[in-house]
């Protein structure tokens, strides 16, 4: 038992050890508003869990130990298989722990949700983003640019997400930003994000999509607002225009797209990606905009 | 023409001869079923399979049948774990690995199946086969033909994903199929259909048996046994079976819709036409999440009739077990959503879902806490079983504390579908499923077979399991949080995950090492069983009933069915010496073999490849099949017998010499 006791001391500081390294990227080097939010609960999560989950598994190895068939001098109670007062602890401790996380729970849930916009200064830059096989496709309607694999955002900038698939399920995820949301075909979902940090993070998409899905996933760069700026004005430049004709080839299944550059999306382009879904027609084409079905709309007609 | 009428889809194209590593296990188990095969015909053993195994009605015959299964397709599941360990170990940076997309996908989607449905689910079905008539005081089930079509329903399942290993594709769409990716748009190959039927066909033995061992639970107990004297395990199993009628009905809906849109052109799922995808995804988890409690719940009865036992003392907290178990078993049906609050379900949705799943918490924690408590003031012996017991409550807590992080949906937010959450199930799963089961069956194998597992190789077994457990899983924690996704083919060299995958790998290989010990384990007893034959009570301490009689029980189980006055009813009469009362035996009703199980269940699995394949004659021939049968059987007014009471004292009295 001792052996087992080391053994299991030994991996248990091992997966910290492990964890503590694995911060250069990732959940636990958080670098927007949302991702230190969410990492600060998910620390707080853990060790509220801890209080009970130490004692227990030590509890675990010092009763078998101590109660080991060889030891007489531990007493024997054969008969002993019931106390209120024991009964009352085991159920109001783990009560107690789960109504703190519960309330922790339902507050974060509404206060990072990845629907509601961001509490912030300034104004929101809205980035569209399409799922394809098996590539990220980036709209910026404002700016009228679109990127592939490569999303750039001003850093201190709130960021509109609104996200869809021409493809399989998806989900955009930039875990150093924080949230992920489902990219579903003929649905639009949100995720409001805002970075603190400027540099290159890793996105991806972490729902499975078929054959290549390893491939989708990209850089999204923050820099100063100026960066950004020039850098839209450096992709406007480029010659290649987004039209119809355009997406309907970038949408084509892909093995590896590198990243690129287009300019003048086609008017309207992401709103008929969602409304091909909706009717029953193979062949995208530009039609009027129909009733808004996302969610936010809805309970707007509840209302 | 022709062809296309005998043959539907299927050409010679689809077996894959280009491909090494499937011809190869393709090849395996052809050699493997040709062994078979001979060795039936050399040793003449044709008749005694038929008589014996195949067309048996005896729960305890077709507990061992469930628990091969489970054992094979344990060893071909862990080759794909094995395979997907490799490939992420290697494939890094500028080395593709050595399994293209296409493959790898297969096999982490077979990995799952296979796992789940065709290892623990088998292995569930099999322990409650072997324990539960026994732990009741029951001569075998309610509906023993029933019982008998179950089993081959679930094998002819395993048998049609094994098929897809060899001929045309398997599905690659991970385990749980989300259309849209596993409609016909994105996966035009028989690889989904395969998985339906595969599940469709399997999905029904599971609900029928369900249902069986939820009639015999109520209404076979022995005199005495009120709800509250029964053993844990047999609550558990209860509780088990309810979660199996209520949830196996949604997936056979779910998957029967699916079917429909890729057979028939509907379009349930689809992304067009009104099709709504997250409906199959919320319908799939309506009997998802109930399923994972389905394999656990069993688990729990095994650990604490093996930590009551090895403590040599009266679980601690019994009423407190059952409750426990009753509330785990009603709010398993109402978490699923928390497998997907990235949807963009409102935050009201979410939280909901995420506190129901906390609240499992409470339940599953006491319980933890009585298995403490029963340890206290014990006498603790350190079997195998007791071993695994204790390895279970240090890595459950811990899968537990995982579990409970992601319930919280803003924490789900950024570890949903990360390795992190692969790191999360395979620690319950493993670390609660497999290791209750694998306790369970060292604990009730003397009982079941007559002689002990080798405890030497089974703590090796032990120790390689635990230890390779660790090593493979906990490096996926740290890379969920280092923002790895799951089901990644291939990575790029910056990302740092590496080093962490090469621990995984080498996880992985510690574990193969305790599956070896476990084979040498079951050889090595084998050989030497006659040295270890056991007693009715095999391990000294046992409460329960089924310890009462001899080991293995006689085909009949109880020559006299017993009468119960408290829990833990053996340790009662042993401790409670009451006045022996002369008794006579008398003749016992017990239920005839029928092979119309084994019948129906080919025509099935026919009636399963026919309907991948789109061979018209084949669906046909084997839907009349299945009904004519079943038809047929109902013709059979010989369906029972008496043994003679002057056969079971002769059959008495051999044990009580031995």
């Amino acid at each position: 038992m001792i052996k087992l006791r080391n053994l299991l001391f030994i991996i248990f500081s091992l997966m910290v050890t492990l964890s503590l390294a694995g911060c250069k990227e990732g959940v636990l080097n958080p670098k927007g508003l949302i991702a230190i939010q969410e990492e600060r609960l998910l620390i707080d999560a853990v060790l509220l869990m801890l209080i009970v989950v130490v004692p227990v598994i030590l509890l675990t190895w010092l009763f078998a130990w101590k109660f080991r068939a060889s030891n007489a001098k531990a007493k024997y109670i054969p008969d002993w298989s019931h106390n209120n007062w024991l009964e009352a602890v085991v159920w109001t401790i783990p009560i107690i722990i789960i109504v703190v996380l519960a309330v922790m729970t339902w507050i974060s849930s509404h206060k990072l949700d990845p629907y509601k916009p961001l509490d912030v200064e300034g104004k929101p830059l809205t980035i569209q983003v399409v799922a394809l096989e098996w590539k990220w496709l980036f709209i910026y309607p404002d700016q009228k640019i679109a990127t592939v694999n490569y999303v750039q955002l001003p850093a201190h900038t709130p960021v509109t997400f609104l996200i869809t698939s021409d493809a399989p399920m998806n989900s955009f995820a930039i875990p150093q930003l924080g949230s992920q949301i489902y990219a579903m075909a003929g649905m639009q979902t949100k995720l409001h994000l805002l970075a603190n940090k400027v540099g290159d993070y890793r996105g991806l998409s972490t729902n499975f999509s078929g054959e290549w899905f390893s491939n989708m996933f990209f850089t999204a760069r923050v820099s100063t607002q100026a960066e950004f700026d020039q850098w839209v004005r450096d992709v406007k430049k480029n010659p290649n225009k987004l039209t119809m004709d355009a997406y309907n080839k970038l949408a084509q299944p892909t093995e590896n797209t590198p990243v690129a550059y287009y300019t003048e999306p086609a008017k309207d382009l992401f709103n008929d990606v969602i409304m091909k879904y909706m009717m029953p027609m193979k062949n995208m084409q530009s039609m009027e905009k129909m009733p808004d079905m996302t969610r936010d709309n809805q309970s707007k007609r509840l209302k | 023409m022709l062809e296309k009428m005998l043959f539907g889809d299927l050409t010679l194209q689809a077996i894959p001869y280009n491909n090494p590593i499937i011809m190869g296990a393709g090849a395996f188990m052809a050699v493997a079923v040709a062994v078979v095969i001979g060795a039936l015909f050399y040793f003449k053993k044709w008749k005694w399979l038929w008589t014996e195994w195949l067309t048996s009605v005896d729960h305890k015959k077709i507990g061992v049948m469930y628990v091969i299964l489970a054992f094979i397709m344990l060893l071909r599941g862990f080759s794909d774990a094995i395979m997907m360990r490799a490939q992420q170990a290697i494939a890094v940076g500028h080395s593709a690995g050595y399994l293209p997309p296409e493959h790898y996908n297969q096999i982490f989607t077979a990995h799952g199946v296979i796992m789940i449905f065709f290892m623990a689910m088998p292995l569930m079905f099999g322990l409650l086969n072997w324990v539960v008539p026994l732990q009741i005081g029951a001569r075998d089930v309610a509906f023993p033909y029933l019982n008998s079509l179950s089993l081959w329903l679930t094998i002819v399942g395993a048998a049609l994903v094994n098929i897809s290993l060899v001929v045309g594709d398997f599905a690659a769409t991970g385990w749980l199929a989300y259309p849209p990716l596993s409609e016909l748009a994105y996966s035009p190959d028989v690889g989904v259909d395969y998985y339906i039927w595969a599940l469709q066909i399997s999905g029904v033995g599971s609900l029928l048996s369900g249902v069986n061992f939820f009639v015999t639970i109520l209404k076979m107990r022995c005199p005495g046994m009120t709800l509250m004297r029964m053993p844990i395990f047999t609550w558990t199993a209860l509780c088990t079976v309810i979660l199996v009628i209520l949830a196996f009905p949604v997936l056979t809906v779910t998957l029967g819709m699916l079917s429909l849109d890729r057979f028939f052109g509907m379009h349930f799922f689809t992304t067009d036409f009104g099709g709504n995808a997250m409906m199959y995804i919320n319908m799939i988890w309506v009997w998802g999440h109930p399923e994972v409690y389905i394999l656990i719940l069993p688990a729990f009865g095994v650990f604490s009739e093996v930590v009551a036992t090895f403590s040599r003392k009266k679980l601690f907290g019994y009423t407190t077990m059952v409750w426990a178990t009753a509330v785990i078993t009603i709010l398993s049906f109402i978490v699923w959503l928390h497998h997907f609050f990235t949807m963009g379900a409102g935050p009201t949705v979410n939280a909901f879902f995420g506190i129901a799943t906390m609240i499992i918490a409470v339940p599953t924690g006491v319980k933890i806490f009585n298995w403490l408590f029963t340890m206290y003031g014990g006498r603790v012996q350190f079997t195998t079983p007791m071993l695994w017991t204790i390895g279970f409550m240090t890595t459950f807590t811990i899968g537990g504390m995982t579990g409970v992080m992601m319930s919280v949906p803003a924490i789900d937010f950024q570890l949903h579908n990360s390795v992190f959450l692969v790191a999360h199930f395979h620690n319950v799963i493993i670390g609660g499923v497999v290791f209750g089961y694998l306790a369970g069956l060292i604990y009730w194998f003397p009982k079941i077979f007559g002689f002990k597992l080798n405890e030497r190789l089974g703590r090796y077994a032990f120790w390689c399991w635990i230890v390779g457990f660790y090593l493979a899983f906990m490096p996926l924690y740290a890379l969920g949080l280092m923002g790895m996704t799951r089901r990644l083919n291939h990575y790029d060299a910056a990302t740092g995950w590496h080093p962490y995958l090469i621990v995984a790998a080498i996880g992985t290989a510690v574990v193969a090492l305790g599956i070896g010990f476990q084979v040498l384990q079951l050889m090595v007893s084998l050989k030497d069983r006659n040295k270890n034959k056991v007693a009715g009570d095999a391990w000294g301490s046992g409460r329960t009933l089924e310890w009462s009689i001899p080991s293995p029980p006689p085909f009949y189980n109880f020559a006299f069915i017993p009468e119960v006055h408290h829990r833990d009813a053996f340790w009662d009469m042993k401790h409670n010496n009451s006045p022996e009362v002369k008794r006579y035996y008398q003749d016992i009703h017990m239920p005839r073999n029928t092979g119309t199980g084994f019948i129906i269940a080919i025509f099935a699995g026919a009636f399963g490849f026919a309907m991948t394949w789109h061979i018209t004659w084949l669906i046909f021939a084997g839907l009349i099949g299945i009904v004519a049968t079943a038809i047929a059987r109902t013709f059979n007014t010989d369906v029972d017998y008496y043994v003679k009471a002057s056969e079971v004292e002769q059959i008495e009295s051999q044990y009580s010499h031995r």
